[in-house]
């Protein structure tokens, strides 16, 4: 039972495609598409909550919108529905994409939620650190689907994981935070990783780069 | 004397004739800073309101206005539709109790709207949009009904301020909605919300006139 998605967008050509983009990192995950009204272009109150329904096993939704009226009929939809639903202002396709991991990842409501906005769940630790170097061998770096790779080969590994590249950092479980790295192929970053299972997770983030993120 | 349940229907009609005479005015003035279907959503929901209080009258005049609400809120897409179901909905729980509505209970029903609206669209005075129309319309609505004015005073004096705030919407910067997308470009036009809010205020207050 994982926490459900729905993607509200005036267009439903936008909606089903950020729906196929996220779902894609989540096969376990209701991710649903609400998009447009009346055959056209809109946000249909109806649609919305029979979209946060059907993703609704228990576990809460997390609905994520694309402009202004869309998050009012999102709020009042889930206003109009049992069950623990959160409407989130975020960015819709990299939300969308870490909320579906963090879902998949057994994320409650509010870690999905988090998710979604580029929160990191938890803060970084900075004693007891453990860094290796990586180097991206894959062509694209750390894009969209090898970060959602990444943060979900970490998911159940007791362990505070950053990336940095540069002068930047992210926690290495957030797919929006990876993306902000803009690490690109041919790239080095450095990982550190404190926490009881530091070292199987750097072991695994190593193994992962050298499989080239599975692309 | 009050309003009854039915009063409070003929109220509704009169607003659904008048969304449907200024369909294409709306729509237009949402062509020039939005999406073009302001006048096509209300009207699509007010004859849906239509069809709802066909069947059988509710019979207390909060009864009408959540059926109102309910009915704009699954009918009308965009902003339009949870703006004014909240609205609706907020006015019929503050009338909750009465059955029929004074003018201490019109400003009642009046304020709880706008602050639905305020709530849902988060939107401030000055942002162009319809609280522009809409807020100074509670305010004279109250100072109407403190002079002792009954609800046909208290509903003119609300639709003469809000046409007066959504004329004073032509000059602003839209900082709500799609037409904030358009900075300083959505200057020197009417807010299609604000002008909707004036006109149905000014069909309620046409019907307790007569
Ligand atoms: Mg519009």
């Amino acid at each position: 039972m994982t926490v459900g998605l729905v993607i509200v967008s005036h267009s439903a050509k936008l909606a089903e495609g950020v729906a196929e983009l996220a779902g894609q990192m989540a096969p376990d995950v209701a991710v649903r598409a609400a998009g447009g009204a009346n055959g056209g272009l809109g946000t249909d109150f109806e649609a919305v909550t029979a979209a946060i329904e059907a993703a609704q096993s228990g576990a809460g939704v997390v609905v994520l919108f694309d402009l202004g009226s869309a998050q009012m009929v999102a709020d009042m939809a889930a206003e109009s529905v049992d069950g623990d639903v959160r409407v989130v202002d975020a960015p819709l396709v990299e939300g969308a994409v870490a909320a579906a991991v963090a879902a998949q990842g057994g994320g409650d409501v509010s870690a999905v939620a988090a998710a979604a906005e580029g929160g990191s769940p938890e803060p970084v630790a900075a004693e007891d650190t453990t860094t290796i170097e990586v180097v991206l061998t894959n062509e694209i770096g750390l894009h969209a689907r090898p970060a959602a790779t990444l943060a979900r080969e970490l998911t159940g590994v007791d362990a505070t994981v950053t990336v940095r590249f540069g002068a930047a950092s992210a926690d290495a479980r957030s797919v929006l935070g990876l993306l902000g790295l803009g690490a690109r192929g041919g790239d080095t970053v450095s990982v550190s990783a404190s926490g009881p299972a530091a070292q199987e997770a750097l072991d695994r983030v190593r193994a992962l780069a050298e499989r080239n993120f599975d692309e | 004397m009050g309003c009854t349940a039915s009063d409070v229907v003929a109220a509704i009609k009169a607003v659904a004739d008048v969304v449907a005479e200024h369909k294409v005015e709306l729509t237009q003035l949402d062509r020039a800073i939005g999406d073009a279907d302001h006048g096509e959503n209300l009207n699509r929901g007010f004859t849906a309101v239509l069809a709802a209080l066909d069947g059988a009258t509710p019979e207390t005049p909060s009864a009408v206005l959540k059926t109102v609400a309910t009915t704009l809120i699954s009918k009308v897409g965009g902003a339009a539709g949870p703006l004014y179901g909240t609205a609706f909905l907020r006015a019929a729980t503050a009338t909750a109790k009465s059955d029929e509505l004074d003018a201490a209970a019109v400003v009642a029903a009046l304020t709880a709207a706008l602050e639905g609206v305020v709530a849902r669209g988060k939107a401030e005075p000055g942002d162009k949009t319809m609280v522009d129309a809409l807020e100074p319309a509670v305010r004279a609505s109250s100072a109407a009904a403190d002079d002792g004015g009954d609800v046909a005073a208290v509903l003119r004096a609300a639709a003469d301020a809000a046409a007066s705030g959504a004329e004073a919407t032509i000059p602003l910067v839209a900082r709500k909605g799609r037409a904030s997308y358009l900075g300083e470009r959505s200057a020197g036009h009417l807010d299609p919300g604000a002008r909707s809010s004036s006109l149905l205020l000014r069909a309620l207050a046409d019907v307790a006139a007569r």
